[in-house]
Parts: C-alpha cells; sequence; structure tokens
C-alpha cells in the first residue's frame, strides 16, 4: 500500500509559498478567533475583574457562576429567548428550506408560461436587503393586527429569495429528467415524486438552504427591534441588544450581555458542526452553475 | 437587464411605502386636547417603557385596580430604537397608551404630533405641586396651560471626587469653577486629571449650560428660538475650551474600558455628573470602593446655588390613546406614590421627579461606595436648584450628533468648543426648517 501511494511521487507546491499560504491563514483564523476568545475570557469574570484585569486572560474563574445567575435573572427570561431564537430559526429555517425547494423544483422541472418572468422576480428579492423591507413589513402587519405575536417574525422568515435560487440550480443539475419521466411511468404523482425522489437528490442544496435560513433568522435583529414589544417573544440577539442599551445606566447588566452573548453562540456552532458536511457539498453545488 | 429593473421597481415600491409610513404621523396632531373621562368599564393598557424589572412595579398597581390593567411592553433605550418605534406605531395607528419619553426628546414628539395634551385631565393639573418645579417645567415644554408628559425621573447633577486623593495632596475641594480650574492645575502637576471631557456626552454639557443660567431653545407656543451661544453657553465652552488647551482634563471617549480605567486607576480625580451616575462610577472603578464622595456641583459665582440636570425622562400618553383619564391614573400612580417611587428606585435606581420621592427611605442611607456618605442628600438639594427655564429643542438627536462632531474636532485641536456649538446651532436651525418647524430669526 504505502509503495502505490502517490505520496512520495506527488508535485509539491515549493516550500516558501506553503510557508506563507499557512501564515496568511493563521494570521487569519486568530483575527477571526480573537474576539470569541475575548467573549469567553470576559465571560468568566466577575463584574468588577471586566474592567480591570487584563482582557485577554482569565482572572477568578466564575464562568458557571455568572451562566448561573443568567440563567436565574428575572425567572429565566435569557432561556425563554433563546428557546425563541431556536423556534424561530428552526422552524422557519425549516418551513423556508421545504417552500424554496418546492418552488425552485418547479422552476427547474416544469414549463409554464411566465416561468423565467417569476423567477426573475424571485431574484429580485435577493437583491432588496432585509432591512429595507422590515418598516413596510410593519405597516402590513400593523393592518392585519400581527405586529407584536410570533407570527410577525415567523411569517417573513420562511420565504428565502436566495433559497429558491439554490433550489432551482441544483434541481436543475442533480434531478435528471429521466429519472422523473420513470417515476411518472410507474404511476407516482407529481408530489410523491417530488418527495420521494427529487428531495433526496437535492439534499445537499436544501441543508444548505436550511443553514443559509437559519443563520439569517436568527441574526435577524431589525425585524424584532420595529415589530416585537413583548419581551416574552423576543429573540436572543435582540434581548442581549436591549441590555447592552441600559449598561450606562444599569451597569451591573454588563456580565450578562457578555455572558449572555457566549451562550447564544454555541447553538449556531452546534448547528454548523451538525451540518458542514452537506454546507460544502452544497457550496460546491451553487458554485458550479 | 430584465432583472435589474425588477429590483429597481421593488426598491422604489418599497421606498414609497416607507415614507408613506413616515409621513402619515404629521396629521394626527396630539396638540388638541382630547377627553379625559373614565371609560366606566375595564381597560387595559399597553405601557412600553425600557427599564428592567418595571413589570415588578407595575405587578403592584395590577393587583391593586383590577379594572385598569397595565401590559407591559418593552424595547431598547429610547435613542437606540424605542423612540423610533413609537413614531412607526403612531403612524400605523397601534401605539402604546403610555410611552416613556426622555425629556429632551419630548419636544420631537410634540412637533410631530406624537403625544396627547393632558391639560384636560384634572387629576395631572392638581399634580403640579407633587413634582419638583423645574421637571413640570420640561413636560409643560414651556407653554402655560399644556401638560405632555407626567415627569418620571430626574439627573440632578453633582461632583464626584476622590477624597483620598485631595486629602493626601492637601488640595481643598473645590466650590466655583475657578477653583475647580485651580485644582486642575495642581493635579496636573502630580501627573493626574481633574476629569475625562467627554465629547460625546452633550446633554452632560448641556447640564453645564443649564447651571449656568443659558437657554438653548424657547418656544412661544408658534416659533421656536435656538441660541446655543447666549453667555452662558459661551463661558462654559470658553471655560472648557481652557482645561483642554491647558491639557487640565483627559478627552478619552466616554463609557469605553479605558474610560472607567481612568478612573478605576485613579488617573481622574472627579466626575461632574447626574444622580445616576453614582452606579456608573460604582461598578466602573470597583478598586476605588471608599474613596469617593459627593459634593455640589461647583458654582459660578461663589455665592450662587444653581443645579445642573444631565437626563431624566416622563412618561407619556401616545396619540391616538382612547383612555386618557386611566393612563393619567397610572402613571401619576407611578410616579407620585411612595410605594411605586421605592420599587423604581430599587429596580432601576430612578431617582424620582416627585419632591415626595426625594424624602424616600432608601435616598437617606450612606451608601457603602461613598465611604458611607449619605450622597442623595446632594443631589437631593441640588434638584431644588436647577433653573425651571431650560427647554430641549425639537431634534436633538441631530443637535447631540453635530455638536459632538465638532467636540471631537475641538478636542483633536481643529476649531473651539464655541465653534462647535454655532456650527450646531446653524445645522439645528437647517434640519428644523427643513422639517417645516417655525424659527423665529
Amino acid at each position: 500500500m504505502t509503495a502505490l501511494s502517490p505520496v512520495g511521487t506527488r508535485i509539491r507546491e515549493p516550500l516558501v509559498p506553503r510557508i506563507s499560504a499557512m501564515l496568511v491563514m493563521s494570521v487569519f483564523t486568530v483575527y477571526f478567533l480573537l474576539p470569541l476568545w475575548w467573549l469567553l475570557v470576559a465571560s468568566s469574570k466577575d463584574t468588577g475583574d471586566i474592567l480591570t484585569t487584563n482582557p485577554l486572560w482569565f482572572a477568578d474563574f466564575s464562568l458557571f457562576q455568572n451562566i448561573g445567575d443568567l440563567f436565574a435573572y428575572r425567572d429565566g427570561i435569557y432561556l425563554r429567548w433563546l428557546l425563541n431564537s431556536v423556534l424561530y430559526a428552526g422552524l422557519g429555517g425549516a418551513v423556508a428550506t421545504l417552500l424554496a425547494a418546492m418552488a425552485g423544483y418547479a422552476l427547474a422541472k416544469y414549463r409554464f408560461p411566465g416561468r423565467e418572468f417569476l423567477f426573475n422576480v424571485v431574484l429580485g428579492g435577493v437583491l432588496v436587503p432585509t432591512t429595507a423591507l422590515a418598516l413596510p413589513l410593519f405597516l402590513l402587519f400593523s393592518q392585519v393586527q400581527l405586529t407584536n405575536t410570533f407570527w410577525a417574525i415567523f411569517l417573513p422568515s420562511i420565504v428565502s429569495p436566495f433559497g429558491v435560487y439554490l433550489a432551482r440550480i441544483f434541481a436543475a443539475q442533480s434531478v435528471p429528467d429521466e429519472l422523473l419521466e420513470a417515476s411518472r411511468l410507474d404511476g407516482a404523482g407529481e408530489v410523491r415524486t417530488f418527495f420521494t425522489v427529487s428531495v433526496r437528490l437535492m439534499t445537499p442544496a436544501l441543508v444548505t438552504i436550511f443553514l443559509f435560513q437559519f443563520v439569517a433568522i436568527w441574526n435577524n435583529f431589525f425585524l424584532p427591534l420595529i415589530m416585537l414589544r413583548s419581551e416574552e417573544l423576543f429573540p436572543v440577539i435582540f434581548g442581549l441588544y436591549n441590555w447592552n442599551t441600559q449598561l450606562n445606566q444599569i451597569p451591573e447588566l454588563r456580565s450578562f450581555v457578555l455572558v449572555g452573548s457566549l451562550v447564544s453562540v454555541i447553538p449556531l456552532i452546534v448547528t454548523f458542526l451538525l451540518l458542514q458536511r452537506f454546507w460544502r457539498n452544497g457550496l460546491g453545488a451553487g458554485a458550479l452553475k | 437587464m430584465h432583472l435589474r429593473t425588477t429590483a429597481a421597481a421593488a426598491v422604489l415600491a418599497v421606498g414609497a411605502l416607507a415614507l408613506t409610513g413616515c409621513g402619515a404621523d404629521s396629521s394626527n396632531g396630539g396638540g388638541d386636547a382630547a377627553a379625559c373621562t373614565p371609560a366606566g368599564e375595564p381597560v387595559t393598557l399597553e405601557f412600553t417603557s425600557w427599564i428592567p424589572g418595571i413589570e415588578d412595579v407595575v405587578q403592584i398597581w395590577n393587583d391593586a385596580n383590577p379594572d385598569i390593567q397595565v401590559e407591559v411592553q418593552t424595547g431598547p433605550n429610547g435613542n437606540s430604537g424605542t423612540y423610533q418605534n413609537f413614531f412607526n406605531q403612531i403612524a400605523a395607528g397601534n401605539a402604546p397608551d403610555l410611552g416613556q419619553i426622555e425629556y429632551d426628546a419630548l419636544p420631537n414628539f410634540l412637533v410631530q404630533g406624537g403625544v396627547e395634551d393632558l391639560s384636560a385631565c384634572e387629576n395631572v393639573v392638581a399634580a403640579e405641586g407633587d413634582f419638583v418645579d423645574w421637571a413640570w417645567g420640561q413636560v409643560t415644554l414651556g407653554s402655560e396651560s399644556s401638560v405632555y408628559g407626567i415627569p418620571q425621573d430626574i439627573g440632578p447633577m453633582a461632583l464626584f471626587y476622590r477624597a483620598d486623593l485631595f486629602e493626601q495632596n492637601g488640595i481643598a475641594v473645590p466650590t466655583t469653577w475657578e477653583e475647580y480650574m485651580d485644582a486642575a492645575r495642581q493635579i496636573r502637576a502630580l501627573g493626574g486629571y481633574i476629569t475625562n471631557f467627554s465629547q460625546s456626552d452633550i446633554n452632560q454639557f448641556a447640564g453645564f449650560v443649564w447651571q449656568a443660567g443659558g437657554q438653548w431653545f424657547s418656544n412661544n407656543g408658534t416659533d421656536w428660538t435656538v441660541d446655543f451661544t447666549d453667555e452662558a453657553s459661551t463661558t462654559v465652552a470658553d471655560y472648557w475650551q481652557q482645561m483642554i488647551a491647558e491639557d487640565l482634563v483627559s478627552t478619552v471617549p466616554a463609557w469605553t474600558d479605558e474610560w472607567n480605567n481612568a478612573y478605576n486607576s485613579g488617573a481622574a480625580w472627579t466626575w461632574p455628573s447626574a444622580v445616576w451616575g453614582a452606579n456608573s462610577i460604582a461598578s466602573g472603578a470597583p478598586d476605588t470602593a471608599g474613596d469617593w464622595r459627593v459634593a455640589p456641583l461647583p458654582q459660578w459665582n461663589a455665592s450662587d446655588a444653581a443645579g445642573g440636570n444631565w437626563g431624566g425622562s416622563s412618561i407619556a400618553v401616545l396619540s391616538g390613546s382612547d383612555h386618557l383619564y386611566e393612563a393619567t391614573e397610572f402613571a401619576l400612580w407611578l410616579n407620585t406614590s411612595d410605594e411605586a417611587l421605592a420599587a423604581l428606585n430599587e429596580a432601576a435606581n430612578l431617582y424620582p421627579a416627585a419632591t415626595s420621592g426625594l424624602a424616600l427611605p432608601s435616598l437617606a442611607e450612606g451608601v457603602e461606595f461613598y465611604g458611607d456618605q449619605a450622597i442623595y442628600d446632594v443631589f437631593a438639594q441640588a434638584a431644588t436648584e436647577v433653573s425651571p427655564d431650560f427647554v430641549w429643542g425639537p431634534t436633538m438627536t441631530q443637535t447631540y450628533a453635530d455638536i459632538s462632531d465638532g467636540f471631537k474636532a475641538a478636542v483633536s485641536g481643529s476649531g473651539t468648543l464655541l465653534e462647535a456649538l454655532e456650527q450646531g446651532q446653524a445645522a439645528t436651525i437647517q434640519t428644523m426648517e427643513s422639517q417645516s418647524i417655525p424659527v423665529a430669526k
């Protein structure tokens, strides 16, 4: 086996470019990880130490104490926010993925008048930043009395123009027409064909869409800012922002904001670790077209 | 190409919608006094405030008043989003009945028709005497008979100082601004700074001007007058300009770690600040516990006793509310009853605007961080010495931003504080005119 291994014969990059590439990457790794490191260190300090000790190294380690305090503060409102975020992002991401998959699949596989026009309208949606839509959405939701409800965040979250685009590209590429023909000949209806054949072939793209949408909803700040007024509906990002705006007057909140930020990153990291395999596939697929 | 036009059309549509949204609120004025009569049936009010823990205070009211239930809603600090939300909600017709509005933002709501005039409510008119007189001036906005909110908290100013450092170095605690500058020179010679001049806290600077008897805005009922360079403002600006020019004050950005550290390490010796600043020092400079004391704000003339104010907010009834009577009943209870004031003080360190609140038992105690000095006595005294004439303008967000830009330039050596005020005044007049707010020439 070792004799056949290509390692010895592979044309290797000269040493200097390899080292410099590593160097550049290390610098960027440090650059991106440093804020996280700071957050971890700051979260482990009590309120006094945050401002008075070395910001990049631990003082008295009271991370778990801080987390306990955070979860206990105001009857665990933070946990409620975390749960809300998981609901908005998880459920919203799942429904958005399903809708995007169906729309993208239909655009890729069915020929009907106005198909390109519809697709272009959806693409236009990609170009409009969600921030610009928040105020119009607020006025629309006000008309139907849905502001300050779960639906005010959930409904706008289940549309993903970028997801439709990705699903269309991927469906066109990975779902062969012959397979659909065969499935139809075997007597499967269109819906059944979609769910049993096409969805499986499209899985990598769907995971990508889900991840994109999950992150987008999780980080969506402007929509909750405009829509929500009841604390028990807040997603975690917005709740932390609210606390952060009080720091001048109520400095005790500082450590809650820090620990809260640290804890709020964890679900994102977990989701990424679980799904990153698919994510890479999906990204590659999207890039090919 | 097709794609681009579609997108452009979409953006245009969005823009148009946003414009109609923002423009709609100017028509439904809040200037006309609505009827203030009991609804005669159980009412649920919506109340938006960003004070953490205010739910617990409101719960006391809800338990005692089954017919007027108050639902607390929350959001970020006013300028960080809640004010904009109020305007959006007023435009959409679903604003809360009651909203927390800081004094310096209230005129903006008034000119935009965002708040109800409460002068039709007898309970409100009768409550005038319950509040510190100048705090009442902050909600009548200089008018004869109108009332646009119920004062909640105030921020009378005093001088926080490092008693240990002053004593060790044989420097007397300054009682006038002249002595303050002399002390600053002595402290600078020892390597410290007497204080940090904040380039961004324009409302702190306004507090100094307020103390000196300046008046940035006035309103004769129709027209606004804008004057940032009256005698008092000029005196204050020149004074701090000299402090900066002689390098007697540090100029690090306020509310940063660097700033906290200056206080914690003893590099900065004093802070002329508001009552709520007591907490900022205690948390920002924990190593100095026990070393701080509070003295009255230095005076411009040794014989004067003039106070300044920095911060404070009111509870206003937002336009569109159908329950003026119930809303004012609640707002008055929240801001005048001993139980509510004590609870607000405990939950969020609010320093009450009601005169009875100044005598709260919790405010009479010594504070450990300040060497058990009864610091609130100093603030209670200061609260009675603030001028009732100072009025905020209707575009303070812009005003603060413009003056702050000038101050930042001044501390880095280009221009002076006075020039910054001149530029701020010009920009403010321009902004008001562009919003069709009448400005007297």
